[in-house]
């Protein structure tokens, strides 16, 4: 993070986006919703604006007003937007057209909707260069080159050739990021662009967003749920609550000197790379984000607030300027102010019992999962098996009672095959499963309803998780009805139980499934695993689909309910702070074989696998005083069916040390008793060549050990 | 299910509320009605007609529309309006009965291929591409023919020709909810296959069925007309929408009445169930998906 990109722009300087008092309406079965209310922000040039917020806060309806690209029932009832010195919002539809694509241009989240499947990548590029430059067709190809260079594509002249399923998500996402800057536009809007990318890539996006804003002079506003994204690429930042701005600065301003209870709010759900679960526990921010057909009088925030008053709800307080630039829409902010810990101190210490190493309840050794992409039904008949994807390669795990396995890695490491295959939900391929000292049997079919009853499982989409047909009542108490044992009152008293657990008043009972929010699906989905007592639940990116204060308090939920029911997890994700945090034993997982595994003080801090080092270098971490080391990796994940051969990482590898990485496969070395690392490279040379990658908040890290 | 009965208390508002959304779109509440009318015609049709359909008055033939012959008079002199009120009996019921094999069948056969996969599916499935590979109406006529037109025959050749069609939505629904979180938590309690299918998929596939037997219907409907045309469905003296067009094509020229009002009907009818297929789409598959 260097210290150049961070020069405070004064927005005095003729902003280049100067939004004024903006109001959009939609009209819907309920009325009119007002989605956005008296927001204003300027972006001056060769600024980035973080526009953070949870999801429903209205920071895509700001980007859609501010391009005037509503939904039909949508509407901007009040306001000024300009652009340069262009008021947009007189502007005639057929001048605005002009505009988009050429003076304003965008990049959403999804890259593989952004293209035309069925034109050339670099035809693509080079129809931008015809429409808005007016370039003749060899000129415009010549420009589609360059702009691909100028993305650091690795052999742009192939890719230009190429078509978008041919490309991986990251390069996708830089030849949407080529065609916006085409035209070279005075503002570029970027809503969510890292958000469906591993990190490692989003790493590569961000640094390269911020080299192209040295070249290119432009305005850029960057949408994105991500704190961590925002302190690592934003010069200044608003953050977005129902469609308020509720504090807006400088990175620094909002992030060290915050001054509002949301923004404090926020930041407290978050893991951070150096939190235990055992010394800390997270803040959720209570209650929920008000509809916005029914908001709260007064300051929007203020049900949620700890530091609400009476005055607060009698009117809605106006945004004060705090400090030069940085205002807040708090009334007490000058408590906020005198008291910089106020509301980050209700982190309170957690005092977990650092228990002895229970036995271990589960063990996989061995673990190999192939799937067979050619035969399957008629052509299973004629045709030997044929390719193979490896998508788990000889992984073996062990699981303590009472203890939390963290699985981390990249999309397509084979984290959650390796969960399925435990669960029984796919045949292993070969391994051996032992739970409790018995062998478990391969599928969920053969295994005994004790056995089934002692492993479950949370999945990823809270959506999917919960048959929209049943009431949730009906879901939780069907493990019951299952045992067979249960009177019609025992099972309704543990429903109660549970729903109390899992912190759900019992009158949600009979609640169907889409009147709950996901967090609160969520929380049924765990109830429901909890309900036949099992020894293990696993955890598939149980949060992955969820804000971060609704994270906040499912951590916070999982890690109390192993505290009074010593179970154990199996916790898949790709947040390494969450990871961190909720985890007792982590193991890093590359291309279906696990790479570093240990306790997760240990994996944190060096000797790293350079896999490991690589991630930790790329988590976007939520403080714009933390340093980190810049380790980018180069190239694509190799496919599944063709492996690299020797170690797996090499072909991506910054430490490769030679032929050894290609033709052999790594040892593993034994760092100390709960840490294994497995590499060509010795451990002394691991820990000459690596130093702590994040470094602000290690001292904390260091005290943990 | 532990909470049955409160569940209960659910249940009598959402039909008030499938109301009030039907009244919200014109096209479904027009396609409501006819298909109401239509329905109503064919249930009290004996009761309400002036004349026997099968009357001939050979000194009434080829009346035009009058006030003692609102659809006038055909070339036996038999009453229009009493003959097209009679022949929505057949109509509903062979079309309905037809629509309603098919999607039974569609849909045990569709459970069981898409929720085993496998061999089993790629079998059936393709045994099922066989059928649709094969115009309906030919098959129709063929199977006809050899068996003989009958009520019951033309129910058969309708229901079983609309099999696959049905098999092949609600495969697709299956292959889709099976993959589905809540499926799999149900494997790992311990459920056995036939509460996986029969409570946690069959739920989810019945709006898709509900759209899909509506477009059946429709089908159907244009199906025994076509069999009537032909002279396949059924037999007179038993008044049959197709049949009466066809029969009607010689007096085309001075006698057009005939001819309008038995196709008239057939229009109106598949228009306004296709109506309520539409308005059963928007409101049980907000997301858009079509079935076919």
């Amino acid at each position: 993070m260097t210290e150049m990109y961070r020069s405070q722009k004064s927005i005095d300087t003729d902003p280049i986006l100067d939004v004024r008092n903006l109001t959009v309406t939609y009209r819907t079965g309920q009325g009119l919703v007002y989605t956005v209310r008296d927001v204003s922000l300027q972006i001056a040039a060769g600024e980035i604006y973080g526009l953070v917020g949870e999801s429903g806060s209205g920071k895509s309806t700001l980007a859609r007003a501010i391009v005037r690209y509503l939904a039909d029932n949508g509407q901007i009832n009040s306001g000024s937007i300009k652009l340069g010195n262009t008021d947009l919002l007189t502007l005639p539809m057929s001048k605005m057209q002009k505009i988009w694509g050429s003076r304003i241009t965008m990049v959403h989240q999804d890259p593989a909707a952004a293209v035309n499947p069925s034109i050339t990548i670099g035809e693509q590029i080079a129809e931008v260069a015809r429409l808005h430059l007016h370039m003749s067709s060899s000129q415009a190809r010549e420009k589609a080159l360059e702009m691909l260079r100028k993305m650091r594509m690795p052999d742009p002249e192939s890719v230009a050739k190429r078509y978008a399923h041919q490309l991986s998500g990251g390069m996708l996402q830089r030849v949407v990021i080529a065609i916006a800057l085409t035209t070279n536009p005075e503002l570029l809007i970027m809503d969510e662009p890292t958000t469906s990318l591993d990190v490692t890539t989003e790493a590569a996006i961000l640094d390269l967003v911020r080299e192209l804003l040295t070249e290119y002079n432009m305005a850029v506003l960057f949408i994105t749920h991500n704190l961590g994204v925002v302190a690592n690429i934003c010069n200044r930042v608003g953050v977005m609550y129902a469609g308020e701005i509720m504090e807006e600065g400088t990175v620094r301003q909002v992030f060290n000197h915050k001054l509002h209870p949301y923004t404090r709010g926020l930041l407290g759900c978050l893991p951070k790379v150096t939190n235990d679960k055992r010394n800390v526990s997270l803040s959720a921010i209570p209650g929920f984000i008000p509809r916005m057909n029914h908001l709260p009088s007064g300051c929007i925030f203020g049900p949620r607030c700890k530091l609400v008053e009476d005055d607060c709800q009698a009117e809605r307080p106006s945004q004060v300027e705090a400090e030069a630039g940085h205002f807040t829409a708090c009334r007490r902010w000058e408590a906020l102010q005198s008291n910089p810990d106020l509301l980050m101190d209700v982190q309170q210490v957690r005092d977990m019992d650092e228990h002895e190493e229970g036995p271990l309840v589960f063990t996989a050794s061995n673990i190999k999962k192939y799937f067979d992409v050619t035969a399957s039904g008629f052509d299973s008949l004629f045709k030997q098996s044929g390719t193979e994807i490896k998508a788990v390669d000889d992984v073996s795990v062990g699981v303590r009672g009472g203890f939390t396995l963290g699985v981390v890695g990249e999309s397509g490491c084979g984290k959650t095959t390796f969960a399925r295959c435990i669960a029984g939900l796919e045949e292993a391929t070969s391994g051996k499963m032992e739970l409790e000292g018995q062998l478990l049997p391969y599928t969920v079919a053969k295994r005994t309803s004790a056995q089934k009853k002692r492993i479950q499982m949370v999945f990823q989409n809270p959506d999917a998780s919960l048959n929209p047909h049943y009431t949730i009542g009906d879901s939780v108490s069907r493990p019951f009805v299952l045992m067979g044992d249960l009177s019609k009152e025992e099972i309704q008293m543990r429903v109660k139980e549970l729903f109390s657990a899992v912190n759900l008043p019992e009158d949600y009972i009979n609640r169907l499934p889409h009147e709950l929010s996901g967090g609160e699906k969520q929380r049924i989905a765990i109830a429901r695993a909890m309900a036949s007592e099992p020894t293990m639940i696993l955890c598939d990116e149980p949060l992955s689909s969820l804000d971060v204060s609704v994270q906040a308090a499912l951590i916070n939920l999982l890690i109390k309910l192993q505290d009074s029911s010593k179970i154990s997890y199996l916790f898949i994700s790709h947040d390494l702070a969450a990871v961190r945090y909720i985890s007792d034993w982590v193991a890093v997982m590359y291309l279906g074989r696990i790479c570093e595994i240990g306790s997760s003080e240990d994996v944190f801090l060096p000797p790293y696998h350079p896999y490991t080092e690589a991630l930790l270098s790329a988590i976007p971490v939520p403080d714009p005083d933390v340093q980190q080391e810049r380790i980018r990796l180069e190239g694509n994940v190799p496919s599944p069916i063709d492996l690299p051969s020797g170690c797996r990482f090499h072909t991506r590898c910054p430490r490769k040390i030679g032929e050894i990485c290609e033709a052999q496969e790594p040892p593993w070395q034994d760092v100390s008793d709960h840490h294994q690392i497995c590499c060509h490279i010795t451990l002394d040379e691991l820990r000459t060549m690596q130093s702590e990658v994040i470094v602000g908040q290690a001292d904390t890290l260091r005290e943990v050990r | 299910m532990a909470t049955m009965q409160i569940n209960q208390e659910y249940i009598q508002p959402k039909y008030l509320a499938i109301w009030k959304k039907v009244r919200r779109n014109l096209l479904t509440t027009i396609g409501f009605f006819v298909v109401v009318l239509f329905l109503l015609s064919a249930v009290v049709g004996p009761l309400v007609v002036p004349y026997d359909y099968a009357e001939q008055n050979i000194e009434q033939r080829l009346q035009s529309p009058s006030v003692d012959h609102i659809f006038g008079t055909d070339e036996f002199g038999r009453d229009v309006f009493s003959r097209v009120v009679m022949g929505s009996r057949s109509v509903c019921v062979i079309a309905g009965t037809g629509a309603a094999l098919a999607v039974i069948f569609g849909l045990v056969i569709g459970l069981i291929a898409g929720y085993w996969g496998g061999l089993l599916d790629d079998v059936i499935m393709r045994l099922m591409e066989v059928m649709m590979s094969i115009p309906g109406l030919l098959l129709a006529m063929l199977v006809l023919f050899s068996l003989g037109s009958s009520f019951y025959s033309v129910i058969l050749v309708v229901g079983f020709m609309y099999i696959p069609v049905v098999t092949r939505v609600v495969r697709s629904v299956v292959l889709d909810i099976k993959t589905r979180a809540f499926i799999e938590a149900a494997k790992l309690r311990g459920e056995s296959i036939r509460y996986i299918l029969m409570r946690e998929v069959l739920p989810n596939v019945l709006p898709h069925l509900a759209v899909e037997a509506s477009m059946r219907f429709v089908y159907a409907i244009f199906m025994v007309a076509s069999l009537g045309f032909l002279g396949l469905g059924v037999q007179p003296p038993t008044p049959d929408w197709g049949f009466m067009v066809s029969e009607a094509r010689p007096f085309y020229n001075n006698a057009p009445w005939i001819i309008f009002f038995p196709a008239a009907s057939i229009a109106i009818l598949v228009v306004g169930v296709s109506f309520v297929s539409d308005g059963l789409r928007k409101m049980l598959l907000p997301g858009g998906v079509s079935s076919d």
